[in-house]
This record gives structure tokens, C-alpha cells and sequence, in this order.
């Protein structure tokens, strides 16, 4: 089955819209997450692991697990690197750029000339911020990207730090 | 930082992705941590209640969960936290945070749709009188699999 197409789309969209808008705040923590779910739904708990199952499968959910508040665990410095890259070089760079180690995100945005000329951006995390800069020159050494202009925006406090909400009925 | 032991950490490394899809998972994990049940389900609800971890669950794509956007405002002192918290009442601001730069308030927004996250943003912009960077994601490189957690360095002094 290709993976970008829906699979067998779940009897109830309703209810799965639903089930999205309560599973996107987190599972119960229960012995049997799923059948909570599928109560508070109007699903069977099978209807609720298959709609899970195939979120999965067609990408829509990138991962299923434990979602760690780096800051929490003194993971604290992270830094945004922005890179003013040539549009024809962007989506290689961007592809090496991902699989560094240190990189823990990275996306080709659109430049907003005059005031913001970068394309690509780059997120490190680290326990400190030596560590977090140590991690980036190795990166400008490693690929020789000592041409293309950069900034380090490092974060210094987080006004919000939370999941994404998508569903219509996300603000309490 | 909480003090977190070998079980803490094990449900860490493993598990920020692949949680199971059956009808028990915690037994799932349980199994193969050697530790009950009960014990994982308690560890998390700790986890949880420290701060450590935001949720237990899914992580969407933002791409396809619907609209989404990094955002960014110039907001210098004194003005900068009564900005922030402007921003953090606008509907769908998931992430915000002050980072070093002229536009030194970044944040996310989403909405079920592009319509409703663009009349957000304007919205916000009328509110704030204050030019807002608009930058989607127009392509990504990085597969979500969870960040390998520094043990070591975090014990280091």
C-alpha cells in the first residue's frame, strides 16, 4: 500500500476527529490507554489502535511515545542556527545538515528580504552552551561552511513550550 | 534537574518512539524492561507530574496535521514580556520563546486550516501593531526519532 494514501478510512470521522483532539493532549495513563480512549470517543478500543496504527503508517504521526521537556532534564541550551544558503545549494545542505547528530531539526524556510536573508534552518540542542557551539564549528569544519553567512539564536527563556494542538476545539 | 534512576532513563532511551499499539502497552514495556506494569505506569505518571515529559503520545506532523508556522516579532524591552504574553493568548500558540536577535520572540502557531492560521496571524499583527516574520516550513529534512538524552553529561559537575 503506498503510504501517503489514506488507507481504510476509519468508519467514524467524526469520532476519529475526536479521538485526535484527546490523544494530541496525551494518553491516560492506565492499564489500558487505548479502551479510555475509544470510552470518551465513541470508538471500540480495536477502532482506536487501528486509527493510531495507520496515522502511523501514513505519516501523519511522526513518532508515538514519550515527549521529554529537554529544559526539565537540564538539556537547556538550544540554539537555532539560520543559514543564508543559495537556493540551488538549500536542499543538499539541508539533507547533510539533518543527518549530523547534533542536528535535531532542520527545515528550508522562505527568506522575508530585506530584514531576514535566511533559508535554512537548523536546530542544536545541548547542555551547554559551550557544547551547543563546540557541536557547530565541527559542523562548519566538517562541511566547509565557513562561506555561508549564519546566526546562533540561542534561546533564553521559553514563554511556552508545549505539544501542538490542531483540532478545532484545542483552547480550554 | 529530578533525579531520575536506571528505569527512568531505560523508559527514556527506548521510548520516544515505538511505544506499542496493543491493548496493554505499559505490560509491553514493562516486559521488556523486567518491571511491572504498575511500576511503568507509575514512573510516567511521575515523569509527567515533574515536568520531565510533556505528554505520553503522539507527536503530529506538522505539515500534515494541519497549519502551522514559525512565527517571529521584534518586541525590544520594555515592552518584550507583555508581547509574549499577547502572543501566548493567541489561539494555536504552542511554542514560544526569547531567543537572541532584533526578532527575538519566536513561537508557533497552528490551525485546523491555512485560512485559519493566516487570519490568526493577522489578527495578532493588528493586536501587537507589529510586523510578524511568517515562515512556513516549505521543506523538511529531518525525521522526528526522538533525541538521544546526554546521560553523562548531565551528571557531569
Amino acid at each position: 500500500m503506498n503510504a501517503r494514501q489514506p488507507a481504510l478510512a476509519c468508519a467514524e470521522p467524526l469520532a476519529e476527529r475526536r479521538l485526535r483532539a484527546l490523544v494530541e493532549q496525551g494518553l491516560p495513563l492506565v492499564p489500558r490507554p487505548w479502551q479510555a480512549l475509544a470510552e470518551q470517543c465513541g470508538l471500540s478500543e480495536a477502532q482506536v489502535m487501528a486509527c493510531m496504527a495507520r496515522w502511523q503508517a501514513e505519516g501523519l504521526v511522526k513518532r508515538l511515545g514519550l515527549v521529554v521537556r529537554h529544559r526539565a532534564l537540564g538539556i537547556a541550551a538550544n540554539a537555532m542556527v539560520v543559514w543564508d544558503v543559495p537556493d540551488a545549494e538549500v536542499a543538499e545542505l539541508g539533507r547533510r545538515l539533518a543527518a549530523e547528530p547534533a542536528v535535531t531539526l532542520c527545515y528550508r524556510r522562505p527568506r522575508r528580504l530585506p530584514r531576514w536573508p535566511y533559508n535554512l534552518f537548523c536546530m542544536i540542542h545541548g547542555t551547554r552552551r559551550e557544547r551547543v557551539l563546540a557541536a557547530l564549528d565541527a559542523i562548519i569544519e566538517g562541511h566547509a561552511l565557513q562561506a555561508i553567512p549564519h546566526r546562533v539564536l540561542f534561546s533564553l527563556k521559553a514563554y511556552r513550550q508545549r505539544g501542538g494542538r490542531y483540532t478545532a476545539e484545542e483552547r480550554p | 534537574m529530578a533525579r531520575l534512576d536506571s528505569l527512568d532513563r531505560q523508559l527514556i532511551d527506548l521510548y520516544q518512539r515505538g511505544l506499542p499499539v496493543c491493548e496493554r502497552p505499559f505490560a509491553a514495556m514493562a516486559e521488556r524492561l523486567e518491571a511491572s506494569e504498575d511500576q511503568v505506569i507509575r514512573r510516567l505518571e511521575r515523569l509527567q507530574s515533574s515536568g520531565v515529559l510533556s505528554r505520553v503520545g503522539p507527536v503530529f506532523d506538522h505539515a500534515r496535521a494541519g497549519a502551522s508556522l514559525l512565527a517571529a516579532v521584534a518586541a525590544p524591552e520594555p515592552a518584550r514580556d507583555a508581547v509574549a504574553e499577547a502572543i501566548n493568548r493567541a489561539p494555536g500558540v504552542n511554542h514560544n520563546y526569547l531567543r537572541e536577535h532584533d526578532f527575538n520572540l519566536w513561537f508557533v502557531m497552528t490551525a485546523p486550516d491555512e485560512a485559519v492560521l493566516e487570519a490568526r496571524l493577522d489578527a495578532l499583527e493588528a493586536e501587537l501593531e507589529r510586523e510578524i516574520l511568517r515562515l512556513p516550513m516549505l521543506e523538511g529534512f529531518h525525521i522526528d526519532l526522538g533525541f538521544p538524552i546526554p546521560w553523562h553529561e548531565l551528571e557531569a559537575p
